[in-house]
């Protein structure tokens, strides 16, 4: 979906309140803050590459939400978008990360060696272990605004960087546009192919556009760190394996994203980065780390304990469906992550994950036995 | 002497390209949308993939051409990336041939007509640049179309879509200009009397009971899925300033801003097409008086006739069409050359894409353009009341073959 109306000449002859968008019925997190006020004051700025804020807007004015499920309503188009429109942005990341503040400072850490432990979470329990985050390359627009040019560019370059990987990163570009039948069904069955979106949240956005061009997913031999390039963000990097070692999953994702943003570095291209605001990326809520990282648990007794969504806020972590966000726990089997994304470290985040897991596994063996948890509760984080 | 005077104008030219290049990118914000930077990469890094498209926008844009088209915009700034993105997002159909490309505003035709030609060309059978469209609209040249046999004929319709001076198309339009376009219909459509009057249902607020109503009588339009729409963008805001209006006698119905800004369509059942015919003139004429009075009158002019948002509808815009049983008929192996002899087309009677049910089919125009309104209605209740006597030809164990007609 292009945005027609965001570059009609004509649109400045209508009153403010003739293009004031209708929220009566939405629940998004721009809806609560746009106020008729603010749309005037906003809707004759564009960015320097032009994106204006009916661009910013239009996802979620065509996505009312969900009376449950708050959804954040608005995109970025470059990283300028963060800055000319921040009187609508600040305050819908205020309410999305927890009152992060204007003024507070992002801290970004992304030493391995600062992580304690994880290495142990136990096997049995344990399933899986899986660190992804976004990035944004400097100097090209974002998804929802970039032409075919820039995203063929940006494809160019991470496919350079990429292969310049070596020993244990060492892996081959898949671009979905010249896939084989016989890669792509491989890469379904390794659950790394994404597909041209369909959520009309991100259609609504326009990311779609122009697919599958300058699309493709990057992986290494052993399968265990893979770029996605061209989806949601410019790239989406992701560091899993089997088994409970977190520090290992975390360390080949630091040394990974390390290595691949000094090759964007050296060709004059560094990732979107601010001390307020951490990584930039597309959506709002990816600000900051833009750092999930999460296993795939065995909590069936844990899961069905009356204090089991109390426990996950204290600990700061939220759970899925193993098939990822809006999808169902099967087997007693859970995806548990960080809740946050900004304000917090990588480090932080995976440690808490770390910590978190390792406790929610004693209570759950502590259940088995039928013995009670209580003494276990933990303080809020 | 001779190489210094060459470098210096060298430098010159490329200092003149960049101060206007800057000059070209402070008045010409983009499309695809509106990227001020697209035009720092080259022709080949922006032209798209069209390798495995087939629709009539693949067929003729070359790189060429979407060089020279590129740095182009219409005065509400419509781009070439605009034009093509539908075309772009959706490759097409081995065997349906998808028009690819949409205009934005009534000047797209113009500023863009180094695509748009060869598109309206390739679709509308050969229409030359410079040919011109003749409107007719006067019911009283239909030649009978009153008495087509009901024990056939079960339904008989005509749609069209009309355009509204001065406002951008749905692809491009902004919140303003939709509510403005909505704006005035309703009071046009309201200050219809006699067996126009009628009321407006806006989808925004229809109540649960009006919505159950309209899809019972088949009125209701939902947001469009097709992604050849809504790559397009003409679903943005859904469903602001998006509405049905139709008479009391539910004959006459008109849907505002879905895929144009008026979709007018006047039905009944049975088969005096005549009848349908007249009213849909009748009406179309006074909304057309009352919009012209507000100095907007629908966007028209000699070579393309009636402007819509896609190129497949223009000229009339119109499809008149009956359903009618014809079980025997659509099995005889002429069928479909009779079809397209009397320049007709089927469909099933759920609309195009559909299969038809108990041997009752739709049967409309096939042409748009180079021929007036009265002339596709005259084919249609010509070639229906032929095909009828087929069909009793056929049901009685006769022949046909002296009754296959000449291509039209």
């Amino acid at each position: 979906m292009p945005f027609g109306n965001s570059h009609n000449q004509l649109k400045m002859k209508f009153s403010s309140e003739q293009e004031f968008p209708d929220l009566s019925k939405h629940n998004n997190h721009m809806a609560k803050v746009l106020t008729p006020a603010l749309y005037e004051k906003l809707r004759s700025k564009q960015t320097p590459s032009g994106f204006t804020l009916d661009d910013v807007i239009q996802t979620g004015v065509d996505n009312p939400g969900h009376p449950f499920i708050m959804t954040v309503g608005c995109v970025a188009g470059d990283e300028e978008t963060y800055e000319v429109f921040k009187e609508l942005l600040d305050p819908v990341i205020q309410d999305r990360h927890g009152g992060y503040k204007p003024t507070d400072k992002h801290k970004t850490d992304l030493n391995p060696s600062n992580l304690k432990g994880g290495d142990d979470l136990d096997a049995n329990y344990v399933l899986s272990s899986r660190v992804r985050t976004g990035r944004s390359i400097r100097g090209f627009c974002l998804p929802p605004h970039c032409s075919r040019g820039e995203r063929r560019a940006v494809e160019k370059l991470s496919v350079e960087a990429l292969g310049a990987l070596t020993g244990d990163l060492n892996g081959k570009y898949y671009a979905l546009k010249n896939m084989t039948e016989a890669e792509q069904q491989q890469l379904i069955d390794d659950h790394f192919l994404f597909d041209k979106p369909v959520s009309p949240l991100l259609l609504a956005s326009g990311m779609a556009r122009d697919w599958p061009d300058a699309r493709g997913i990057w992986h290494n031999d052993n399968k265990t760190f893979l770029v996605w390039v061209n989806e949601e963000d410019h790239l989406r990097v992701i560091s899993m394996q089997k088994g409970g070692n977190m520090k290992e999953v975390f360390t080949r994702f630091c040394t990974g994203l390390t290595k691949i943003e000094e090759l964007f570095k050296n060709k004059g291209h560094a990732f979107m980065w601010n001390e307020h605001l951490g990584y930039v990326l597309t959506c709002p809520s990816n600000l900051g780390t833009g750092l999930r990282a999460g296993v795939h648990v065995k909590l069936p007794n844990l899961s069905k304990y009356r204090q089991f969504e109390e426990i996950l806020k204290r600990l700061r972590l939220q759970k899925r469906g193993t098939g990822g966000v809006d999808t169902a726990a099967v087997g007693g089997v859970f995806d548990i992550s960080n809740a946050d994304r900004l304000g917090f470290s990588e480090v932080e985040l995976v440690q808490m994950v770390v910590d978190g897991v390792k406790l929610l596994t004693e209570m759950e063996k502590r259940l088995e036995k039928g013995q009670a948890i209580e003494d276990l509760m933990p303080a809020q984080k | 002497m001779c190489s210094a005077v060459f470098h210096s104008l060298s430098f010159i030219t490329i200092q003149w390209k960049l101060m206007f290049k800057h000059v070209r990118n402070a008045i010409m914000p983009f499309g695809n949308t509106h990227n001020n930077f697209k035009l720092n990469y080259s022709v080949d890094e922006e032209y798209p993939d069209l390798t495995k498209h087939n629709n009539h926008m693949a067929k003729v844009l070359t790189k060429e051409m979407y060089g020279k088209l590129r740095d182009k915009q219409t005065p509400t700034g419509f781009t070439v990336d605009d034009v093509i993105q539908t075309g772009v997002d959706n490759p097409g159909h081995p065997f349906i041939m998808t028009v690819g490309c949409v205009a934005g505003d009534e000047e797209s035709y113009e500023v863009f007509k180094d695509l748009l030609d060869p598109v309206i060309s390739d679709r509308h059978n050969g229409y030359k640049a410079t040919d011109k469209h003749k409107t007719d609209l006067n019911f009283e040249n239909l030649k009978g179309g009153d008495d087509l046999d009901p024990n056939y004929v079960l339904s008989s319709r005509v749609r069209t879509g009309r355009s509204i001076k001065g406002y951008a198309l749905p692809p491009h339009n902004s919140r303003g200009e939709r509510r403005a376009v909505e704006k005035l219909s309703v009071e046009a459509l309201n200050s219809l009397d006699g067996e126009f009057k009628g009321k407006y249902y806006p989808l925004k607020s229809m109540t649960d009971a009006e919505q159950e109503q309209l899809i019972a009588d088949h009125f209701l339009f939902d947001k469009p899925v097709s992604p050849l729409l809504l790559a397009a963008g003409m679903a943005r805001d859904w469903p602001d300033a998006r509405g049905i209006w139709h008479n009391e006698n539910k004959t006459f119905l008109v849907w505002v801003n879905e895929e144009d800004h008026l979709r007018v369509i006047s039905m009944q059942q049975g088969g005096n097409m005549k009848e349908v015919f007249k009213r849909f003139c009748v009406g179309l004429q006074r909304i057309e008086e009352i919009f012209k009075k507000h100095n907007h009158g629908f966007m028209w002019n000699e070579h393309l006739g009636f402007i819509l948002t896609c190129p497949s509808n223009l000229g009339t815009g119109l499809r008149g069409g009956v359903h009618v049983k014809l079980p025997k008929l659509s099995t005889h192996p002429k069928f479909e050359e009779i079809l397209t002899r009397l320049r007709l087309q089927k469909r099933g009677t759920g609309g195009v894409d559909t299969a038809s049910v108990g041997g009752v089919f739709d049967i409309s125009n096939a042409d748009r353009i180079g021929s007036s309104e009265v002339e596709q209605v005259q084919c249609v209740v010509d070639g229906v009341k032929l095909m009828i006597e087929m069909e009793k030809k056929l049901e009685k164990g006769e022949s046909i073959d002296s009754m296959i007609p000449a291509q039209k």
